[in-house]
């Protein structure tokens, strides 16, 4: 069954049902498991699209609810899941019993089908920090949509002072033939962007440094002022952590010591004529297309006042 | 609503997402498009979330949009999203959108909701290092042309509509709850440093070329356009003159037939001798014009930003030469 495959957790002991009741060869195979599970895990790959969207969620929940749940969406591959979207599910939870709206559920996972048919039900997510019994409830009704549904926690009330996100696999758990039970076995957590989801990202950091949490969309020459300012930056942590070894403050480390080799070697080495006649070149470029380009926009205006006369 | 409704509040996550549906669905110049929901604050426009649409696909000849949009408003109400639709987005291809497609759809939308608008995300200039997304309305005076469905040269001649005053543009701001900025934070702890930070990349001929294939395509077009009013105007004119002579002759027959006594000639009808020429829908060339200004701005802009890296660069060789 395809739990074998999340088998490799880390850090909790899966057990596997399907092994014999004898104590020794299982003690072998578990010292077994313990070596496999050490060297790695299957990763969660999220898009910050998806954190984004069950924040939203979160804040948007109806008054008296305490958490939120919904549906990851993604794909899936033999060694990581990727989860690139998500929506929420309405849903009521009390002391004993919860209830959760499947088929508007069932809804939203068709009308996303329609958008990105590539994208399939791989688990679900809950804002809170603890699993609950409830949790085990809902997370069996996702296994029945999708193999191994993966159930990811957002910490949204902040417990620890960090917004903590888990994601967790679930595992048979108990002496099989008697009482079974569902152990969450925790899942590592890898974010992964799109390149231009990157920049996105980016701008979005620092609309959290203004104080105001607004911001503008900046002008070119702007951009690359502060690109350059950036790269200033970080030239200059460089030189002072130079100082620091120079002057025997700090050790050296090698590696950083190569890093800085290529660092140094990666401004090419040109003759001062060569790089003179190619920046003017360049230059003689770009400005020849600036000067095009006004010279289209005056024409054009121009042939708007000869209709309008 | 005139000069109100001035700054668009765009919250992280519908940034966020029009970046995805671009990554996953649009490759090469195909669009993407889909719809922005929020509300309407004093005077601002809150996007708080938005949905894509399906590409329409030749097999998917029953897909019915309409009834797409519906249930997904519909879904979203239930887990209290805004669903008042106040607009949609579309990805471009270097910066060529202003079409008579994006004018119907955005005059639609925006007959409907006064506050509407477009948001434009270039997905090429955003690879390149910096959120490239604006937001566009049509102005009063165009939304009165649309109306009305009337293109001639005199029409808009008396609106005095310029290719400047078709679209304008509505300044963006991106807002984000306390709750996103714990998020943020904890993310940029966990996550990997950028590798390549793009905006400082200094190869930009191939952009620069396919910016000025288009600019080169437009003003084609635009040529094109001009000759076409051109020969109209020629042709109106001769008709003039030929009318005139038409009448002159007209007088001289009935003055000669009058002395000779005989019944003048009946007054044919004019009109329906010289129909005038067809007079050419303005509408396509303004499009045109407001197209080749918006791709000479961007160029512009590249240019300005490529002048600056390429400053950087010789200060760096300065220092090491």
């Amino acid at each position: 069954m395809n739990q074998c495959d999340w088998q490799g957790a880390t850090a909790r002991i899966p057990w596997r049902p399907a092994l014999s009741f004898s104590s020794s060869p299982f003690v072998t195979i578990l010292h077994f498991l313990y070596k496999i599970m050490a060297v790695h895990g299957p990763f969660v790959k999220i898009h910050p699209v998806v954190l984004a969207s069950i924040v939203d969620s979160y804040e948007r929940r109806n008054e008296g609810a305490s958490r939120v749940i919904g549906t990851l969406l993604g794909t899936a591959d033999k060694h990581s899941v990727e989860v690139t979207n998500c929506f929420s599910v309405p849903h009521n939870e009390s002391e004993d019993e919860v209830a959760v709206d499947m088929e508007f559920a069932k809804n939203m996972y068709e009308l996303h089908k329609k958008v990105s048919p590539s994208e399939v039900i791989i688990g679900w997510y809950a804002t809170g920090y603890d699993i609950t019994e409830h949790s085990v409830l809902i997370h069996e009704y996702y296994s029945r949509e999708a193999p191994n549904p993966i159930h990811m926690t957002v910490d949204t009330a902040l417990q620890s002072n960090k917004m903590n996100i888990r994601a967790y696999v679930s595992s048979q758990m108990g002496v099989p033939g008697k009482t079974v039970g569902v152990m969450f076995t925790p899942l590592t957590i890898k974010y992964i962007y799109y390149d231009t989801e990157r920049i996105g990202v980016d701008l979005l950091q620092r609309t959290r440094a203004s104080p105001s949490r607004t911001n503008g969309l900046t002008t070119d020459l702007a951009q690359v002022a502060s690109a350059a300012g950036h790269v200033q930056e970080m030239l200059s942590t460089m030189l002072s952590y130079i100082e620091d070894v120079l002057s025997g403050k700090v050790m050296a480390d090698n590696s950083v010591g190569r890093y800085l080799m290529d660092l140094v070697n990666k401004v090419p080495k040109i003759t001062a004529e060569d790089f003179e006649s190619m920046l003017n070149s360049n230059i003689n470029d770009l400005l020849m297309v600036t000067y095009l380009a006004n010279l289209t926009q005056a024409q054009i205006a121009l042939n708007e006042k000869l209709v309008v006369l | 609503f005139e000069n109100g409704k001035t700054q668009l509040f765009n919250s992280r996550g519908v940034v966020l997402k029009i970046i995805k549906h671009y990554q996953e669905e649009g490759q090469g110049s195909e669009v993407v498009q889909g719809v922005l929901l929020g509300l309407v604050v004093e005077d601002r426009l809150e996007i708080t979330n938005c949905f894509p649409f399906p590409q329409h696909t030749e097999d998917d000849v029953d897909f019915d949009e309409v009834q797409y949009q519906m249930e997904m408003m519909r879904s979203l109400r239930h887990v209290n999203i805004d669903h008042l639709h106040v607009g949609w987005y579309q990805s471009t291809y270097y910066g060529s959108f202003v079409s008579r497609a994006l004018l119907d759809s955005q005059f639609s939308y925006q007959h409907a909701i006064e506050e509407s608008v477009v948001l434009i995300y270039d997905p090429i200039k955003t690879a390149q290092g910096s959120l490239c997304l604006k937001a566009y309305r049509l102005t009063p005076k165009l939304m009165e042309i649309c109306k009305e469905k009337d293109f001639s040269p005199e029409a808009l001649k008396k609106a005095c509509i310029g290719y400047e005053h078709m679209l304008e543009e509505v300044p963006i701001v991106i807002k984000n709850s306390h709750l996103i900025n714990v998020l943020l934070l904890d993310l940029q702890e966990k996550s990997t440093v950028a590798d390549k930070p793009e905006l400082l990349n200094l190869s930009s001929s191939n952009h620069l070329e396919k910016s000025l294939q288009l600019l080169m395509d437009r003003v084609d077009g635009m040529s094109q356009e001009i000759v076409k009013y051109n020969t109209y105007c020629r042709n109106l004119t001769k008709q003039q003159q030929q009318k005139q002579q038409y009448l002159q002759r007209r007088q001289q027959e009935n003055t000669q037939r009058q002395s000779r006594g005989e019944p003048p000639l009946p007054e044919e009808d004019i009109n329906k001798m010289f129909k005038p020429p067809q007079a050419p829908p303005r509408m396509d060339t303004l499009l045109i014009a407001g197209q080749v200004n918006n791709y000479c701005q961007n160029i512009k802009a590249f240019t300005s930003q490529n002048l600056g890296k390429l400053f950087m660069a010789e200060a760096l060789q300065g220092h090491s030469s």
